[in-house]
This record gives structure tokens, sequence and C-alpha cells, in this order.
């Protein structure tokens, strides 16, 4: 047998235990692409112009060695006649001008048109986290602030698509972006989402990400809007083994644009060390690659922030540091930023929350590029940042910061109407179309479903089946339309056709554009230009009043009308009062000082108990401690000390109790100081009947000059402010709105249950 | 002073005269009603070259040069067919071409055919970079 090993630090086997410890942390190795902000590898900035403005050397490479992307930046991204000032500039000085308030954006946009990645890379490294968020903030494209949700489930279910897109819109996402288990149920998909987002306020924005040249289809046919599916890599090898060149991802984007529908990249740090061609660079000089990139092939916007790499990313050492930086280049080069935040980073719920925080305060085009809106487990793009199960932490920190992160809550029957009216509608189209028959248990089992664990619907044939008659029968966002129109769903049939109204337009192209009541929104009609405080996005009255609106919020009123509820049951406990009291003469006399609002308007304490139940508790302690109980209200003081004191100077033992309704319990003796009690109950949603007994079983033996045992309530670590103090301080001002600093203490006549009975 | 182009924007608020389908419908005429009578087709849910040249001017009045320059391929490419548009894609990609003269066809064919000289300057970069770095070997 082996030797015991060497006894461990308990607390270490204790945080062995929490889902912290299943996340890895990867250590610094630039050789082998582990490098967040700098690798000896990067190159240093550099630009070398020829006499003729031509570009000679950039970021140490001549341009006869110049890869794809070298090539493709030096062609279209650098603007010559900026970058001779804009390299000349101190890294540091540029860091300090992107987070001078005094220094407009378009002035630093201005410069970014003329810096290579390696310097874009350089200047972001010098800022801290905290300036990184700043400058995000007063460089990102548009005004106001958006999200993106992922509408998805495990079965490829049409009909909770619908139900789930119309959460998302009532919600408040600018954008939803569905995908599929089985690619043939594109256009189930992109159907339904589409019928679904019609509900309610409808308009916005909505992708079915799938292989190009079918989601330029599903697009051709009105059933998607925008696509993000057009990837590129901080490396020529990741890039061609992605399957393409600059110049193919050029055309495919200028391919959307030319069927009206708005697109953005997608990259993100990690990518290509997880394809294996990193070329030994830091994460952060391949990202801005992608972007210099980006500009360049004239995309509008991108999608970055690490998304799929970005785990690995936050493995590393200032991991989600770089996460920022490399969104602070996408926004400094002009483009819309949809900032990643979607995907599941950590297994600490610590980590997510502090992961999303900058990015509330900072605002973003979009905050996630695909908040997880339906449950993890039916996130067909993998668990995002935050998914459903967390969808009202979100919501209450969105309060806590007062920073608008896009969404604002919807009541429960606000929801379920939104769920039934994209369900049957959904059902409606489907039956008009001849594409399905639902029955009326599917429909139900949907509405209330909160994920397709829960759902009683289609077959995953059946569901093929409508996606692939859809695709044959050439049906189009018109037939929708129609069917809506037909079955009575007016509304919804004109949400569908405004957006198609839009698409002719061509509006929603130009850059950070979105949807919102119909009307285009971007970053040319509604720019950012934050220069300081008040200056920049606000929530107005309505949007705040809205976003702090969240569920289960507690008022004066809330807690009256509970009060008013409990009426003391028949046969309970009485008391009432029988004229001044006076001092008491027994030495063994114990008297409880109750509050002014102790069983006149407060009648149970936060642990829950009646208050007469407890007071019976003390009472019966004091007999058993062989001590005679007397009840004294006391209306000139409400403070818990101040009961008790006042208390044990009428007892005629010098021993009193002081108890308030909401159940603080204190044991105190005449000649004391106010604060310096023999024991206190302070936390008194933690408090038993059993130990308010044994409280007054001590102050009994306390007359006969015995040292009991004090009685210790635990406390296992709950957040008990959180739980409980708006409700102490509500119950503790009704308390001292009832005290009369001339009143003088009541004698009160007790009666517990058995001696009522 | 003259106009902005910034200042039709957006084109469905400000300049809705401006826009029209391809089958001749303006934005008044997206209505319910129009697709429920058959006034309105899938020909229509389709965007113009002259709108993406408006938004071109748009994007380039708001410093974007890059996006402007996109909308203006984009607007060579909606005279291009579906198919013809994803075999010129599928063309592009690694090792598709096995050699730059297919590329360079392909961008002649774009100008002659569909009269897109920045979609074929694209391909004919796209065709001269290959070739300097070797992007035409076969992938599969």
């Amino acid at each position: 047998m082996a030797a015991d090993p060497t006894p461990r630090w308990k607390r270490v086997e204790e945080w062995d235990l929490r889902p912290l410890r299943l996340d890895s942390f990867s250590e610094e190795n630039p050789e082998h692409g582990f490098a967040v902000f700098h690798s000896p590898w990067d190159p240093a900035p550099g630009l070398v112009l020829g006499s003729g403005g031509e570009i000679v050397e950039m970021d140490g490479r001549k341009a006869a060695d110049f890869d794809i992307l070298d090539a493709f930046i030096a062609a279209h991204h650098l603007d010559v006649a900026v970058a001779p000032e804009a390299m000349a500039l101190d890294s540091t000085l540029v860091a300090r001008m992107l987070v001078d308030v005094n220094v407009p954006r378009e002035e630093l946009e201005r410069l970014a048109r003329g810096m290579t990645p390696a310097k874009l890379a350089e200047v972001v490294g010098r800022l801290s986290m905290l300036e990184a968020t700043f400058a995000y903030s007063k460089m990102r494209q548009r005004h106001s602030p958006g999200n993106q949700a992922h509408v998805t489930n495990a079965k490829d279910d049409p009909l909770q698509l619908a139900a789930d897109s119309a959460i998302a819109v009532g919600l408040g996402f600018d954008e939803i972006e569905t995908t599929m288990r089985v690619a043939g149920n594109a256009w189930a998909n992109a159907l339904a989402c589409t019928v679904g987002a019609a509900a309610g306020r409808g308009s916005t924005l909505f992708q079915c990400s799938i292989e190009e040249a079918e989601e330029l289809k599903i697009g051709l046919a009105g059933l998607a809007t925008y696509a993000e599916t057009v990837s590129v890599y901080g490396s020529e090898r990741s890039f061609v083994d992605g399957d393409d060149t600059p110049w193919s991802k050029t055309f495919l984007t200028a391919a959307y644009a030319s069927r009206g529908i708005k697109a953005r990249c997608t990259s993100g740090a990690g990518s290509e060390l997880l394809m294996g061609f990193h070329e030994k660079c830091s994460v952060l000089y391949l990202e801005a690659r992608c972007l210099c990139l980006q500009r360049g092939m004239g995309v509008q916007g991108t999608q970055n922030g690490g998304v799929d790499g970005a785990p690995l990313t936050a493995s590393m050492p200032g991991g989600v540091r770089e996460l920022m930086a490399e969104n602070l280049i996408a926004v400094w080069l002009g483009l819309e930023c949809a900032s990643g935040n979607d995907t599941r980073t950590s297994e600490s719920e610590v980590r997510i929350g502090a992961k999303i925080t900058p990015y509330l305060l900072a605002g973003s085009d979009l905050i996630t590029s695909g908040f997880g809106s339906i449950r993890a487990y039916d996130n067909s793009f993998n668990p995002s940042l935050f998914n459903a199960e967390e969808m009202e932490d979100y919501l209450v920190l969105q309060r806590d910061f007062q920073a608008d992160g896009g969404l604002a809550p919807v009541g429960e029957s606000a929801a379920l109407a939104l769920r039934r009216q994209a369900v049957t509608a959904l059902a409606d189209v489907l039956e008009e179309l001849g594409l399905a028959d639902t029955e009326a248990g599917m429909i139900e089992s949907v509405i209330h479903a909160s994920g397709s664990n829960e759902t009683e619907t289609f077959s995953p044939l059946r569901t093929l089946q409508i996606s692939q008659d859809i695709a044959a029968r050439g049906l189009t966002a018109l037939d929708v339309v129609r069917a809506l129109a037909r079955r009575g769903h007016r509304d919804m049939a004109g949400n569908v056709m405004a957006m198609l109204r839009q698409r002719v337009s061509g509006d929603y192209l130009q850059t950070s554009a979105i949807l919102r009541d119909g009307r285009v929104v971007s970053a040319v009609n509604d720019p950012n230009r934050y220069s300081g405080p008040g200056t920049g996005y606000q929530m107005d009255e309505d949007r705040w009043a809205r976003v702090k609106a969240v569920r289960g919020t507690i008022s004066r009123n809330h807690i009256l009308a509970g009060e008013g509820n409990h009426q003391a049951p028949a046969g309970a406990a009485q008391f009432y009062p029988i004229g001044e009291a006076g001092p008491g003469r027994d030495p063994h006399e114990v008297v409880i000082g109750i509050s002014p609002a102790f069983g006149e308007r407060l009648h149970r304490t936060t642990a829950g108990h009646a208050v007469t139940d407890v007071l019976d508790a003390l009472t019966k302690g004091i007999l058993e401690g062989g001590a005679l109980p007397r009840v004294v209200r006391i209306r000139h003081t409400a403070d818990t000390s101040f009961l008790g004191l006042t208390a044990a100077r009428l007892a005629g033992s010098g021993f009193g109790i002081g108890i308030q309704a909401k159940g603080t319990a204190i044991i105190h003796q005449k000649d004391r100081l106010p604060h310096m009690n023999l024991e206190l109950f302070s936390n008194a949603p933690l408090v038993s009947l059993d130990q308010y007994r044994a409280m007054g079983r001590n102050a009994g033996r306390m007359t006969w000059g015995e040292l009991p045992e004090p009685i210790i309530v635990t406390n296992d670590g709950q957040a008990l402010g959180a739980r409980f103090h708006p409700r102490v301080a509500l119950l503790y001002a009704i308390e001292t709105e009832m005290t009369d600093p001339a009143a003088t203490p009541e004698e009160m006549f007790f009666a517990s249950a058995e001696r009522n009975a | 002073m003259s106009r902005s182009p910034l200042d039709l924007y957006p084109l469905s608020e400000k300049a809705s005269a401006l826009v029209r389908t391809p089958g001749g419908l303006g934005l008044e005429d997206f209505t319910v009603d129009a697709a429920l009578e058959g006034r309105i087709g899938p020909q229509d849910l389709a965007i113009t070259p002259e709108v993406l040249r408006l938004q071109a001017d748009i994007a380039r009045a708001a410093g974007r040069d890059t996006l402007a320059a996109n909308f203006e391929r984009a607007a060579e490419l909606t005279a291009v067919p579906q198919e013809m548009l994803l075999d010129t894609y599928e063309l592009l990609r690694p090792g598709r071409a096995g050699a730059a003269a297919e590329l360079r066809a392909r961008a002649q064919l774009m100008r002659a055919r569909f009269n897109a000289p920045l979609i074929a300057a694209l391909i004919e970069e796209a065709a001269e970079i290959g070739e300097k770095r070797g992007l035409f070997t076969k992938r599969f």
C-alpha cells in the first residue's frame, strides 16, 4: 500500500470542486503560437514607399515577398496619402489619442487608413483593459448599442424556431441568426424564423447560417437579410485551408450586396492557432491583418473578438484583454463590430459575468455576435457566453450598471402571447402553403416549452420534408406574406412586407445598420459622436423604464399588501395593551420589549415566523430558565439596543429582551451601555423558533447569576443582504414611522396559544 | 452648395422616389394588398445597380471609400445570373482554376458580357497573385 500522501490544505480541495477548475489555462509559448499581444516573430511596424508612392516594403517584408494577405492589404487597405504621416506617429501618442475625448473618432479613422497591421497592433497593445474599453466606447460606429441572438433548437423544429424568434424580437435583439443540425433543414429554419420574427413589433435582421451558395439562394428568396459567414484568416496557409483567398471573399461580399443582403466578415484570435498555421505570430497581430484585409474588401463590418477561438485565447494570460483590443482595431478601422461574446469561454459564472461587463459598459454595435436566446443545449452553434438560462442575470446587469445591453424584460404573459402568435401563424402558413398540418397538441406543447426536450412536434423526417418542399417549389417571402394575410395575420404580413421594402432601398447595407420599428438606424444616420461626459448614448426615460423593469421588484406597497394578507389564525396567541407599564419588583422577572409595529402592522419576521409564535417561544424559554416573563410594548424607539435596554430597566431582574417585528432580538441588562448587549440575533432570517426559545431560557438563567452558553446562529454564507435588505429597509421604515418620542411603555396582556385555548 | 449624398440617406425615408425595383415598382407599392393581388413578384425583391451606386455615393461621402467600392462591384454583379455568380466565386477559390489563364478568361467574360470592369479587375488581380503564390495547385 502506498504511503499516506502529504496531507493537503482542505481549502485547495474545495477549490478543486469549483467549476473554474474545469477550465484550461495555457502558458505562453510564442514559438508554438501561444502569444497574445506580442511574439518575438511579430514584425516591427514599418512602411517604405517608392518614389512613385508605391509600397516597397511593409512590416518588414519586401513587396516581392508579399503573401496573399500582405498583397491585398497593400493594394486595398493602405492609403499611401496618409501612411507616411500615420506611420511616423509614436505609438504611445496614438494610444493616448484613442482615449482622448478631444480627438474625434473621424481623425483617428483617417490615421488608421494609413497604418499597417503591425502598427495597429502595437498601438492597441499600449492600452490597459480599462483604456481599451473606453477607447472602444468612443470609437464604435453606431450611436445606440445593439445585440444579436442565436435562435436554434436541437430538433430544428420550425414551430419552436418561430416561438423563439418572436421572443428574441420581443426582448429587443436587432439581429437573429439561426443554423441547423441537419443542413437540409435550412429552408424550414429560414421560413420559420421569418414568420416568428414578424410577431409583435416585427422588423429585425435575420440570417440563416449555412454554406454560401445556399445562403445566397435563401437570401434571394427574401427569407434572410444578412450574412456573417464570410470568414477570413490572418495567415496565408490558414486562409487557403479555409478554402478561400482574399479575392474570393471580396467577390462573395460584393455578391451578397448585389442581392441586397447585408454582410459582415468573421475573424478572431486563435483561429489560425486552431488551424495550425500561426506562423509563430501573436494572435493580435494575425487578427490585425484580418481586419485590415476586411477594410480593404469593403465589407461593412466584422464579427470578431475571438468568436470560436475565444476560449483558446481566454486560456492565455491577458487573453480577455486581447479580445477587447482586437474589437478596438475593428471599430478604429471604421467597421461595424459584432463583438464576439458568442462562445462560452468558461465554466465559471464569475468569469462569464466579468467577460461581458466591459462590453456592457462600453456598448457595441452588437454586444454579442450571438446571445444564446435559447437553452444552451438547444444552441446549434454551441453554447454562447450567455444563454437563456442566464437571460435574467444579463437583464439585471443592465439594470445594475444603468447600461443598455440592447435588451429589455418581457413579462410572462406578454411572452406567452408572442409565442402563441408566432406558432399559430407558422402553423397557418404551413397549412396554407400545403407544407404541413400541425396538430393542436404540438402548438400548445411548443408555446409552453422552455427547450426542445419538452416539445412534442414534427418528426425529424417531416421537418426535412417541409424544408425540401420549400426549396423545390421555389417559395419566397412573398408567398409567406400572402399566406399570413389570407389567414388573418395581417400585421405580421405587413411586417414581412416592410422588410422586403427595406431590401430594395439598400439602406441596411451601410455600416452598422439595423432596423428599429421599421426604420434603418446605421453609422450614417446615427453615428457615434462621443466626446466626453454629457455626450454619447444615454437611455431616454422611456427606454430606462423598460430596461430596469426586471421581474420581482419590491416596494413598500408590496410589503404592506403582503402583511395585510396575514391574519393571525384562530386560536393563535393574542396580545393587547392593558395600561402603562411600571418597573417590576420580582428579582427573576424578564421583560420582553416589543417594537412599535410588532403584531400591529407587521406580523411576520424575515425568517417567516408569525411574531406571536416568536413571542410564545421567548416566553416559554424564560419560564424554562426559571424566570417570569412580562411583555411590554415600547413606542418611543424601534432600535433593538434601546428596546432591549428599556425592557431591562423595567424588569425586576434588570434583564430584558428587545425584539423588532422583523425578528432581530437582543438580551440586555439595565446598567450596560446601549450597544454593549449580552446576546444578539442580528441575522433574523436565519433564526429558528427553537433558538428564540433558547434565548429566552438564557435570559431566565441570567437572573440566577449564571453565565449560560450563548446561542450561535450559524450562517453558511448566504448573501443575506441581497436576499433581505430591501425588505428589511422597508419593514424598518414602517417601525420607525410608528415611533412616538413621547410614548411611554405599555403593559401587554399576552396569552399563548395554549393559554388562549 | 450642392446637396451631399448623405442628405439622401436613408433612401427609404428621404429619397424614396429614387428607388425602383427591376420590375419598375416604387417603395410605396410594397403593400400586403399588392402581394395578394399579384402586382409584386419575386423579381421585385431584387436591388438595382442604380440603388447600389447611390449607396456607394453615400458611403463615400461618409468617408468609407472601400465600402463604396464594394457597392460599385455589387452594382455590376446585379446583372450576373445566380449560376454564373456562384460559378465565378467557386473559380476564385484556391485550386479550382488550374491556371491563371482560366481566371483571366472569366475576367474577360465579365467585362464583355456583363459590362463589369471592376469585377474583371478584381479577378485579374487574383490571377496575378495566384500565379505568384502558387495557388493553382489542385486541392481535391
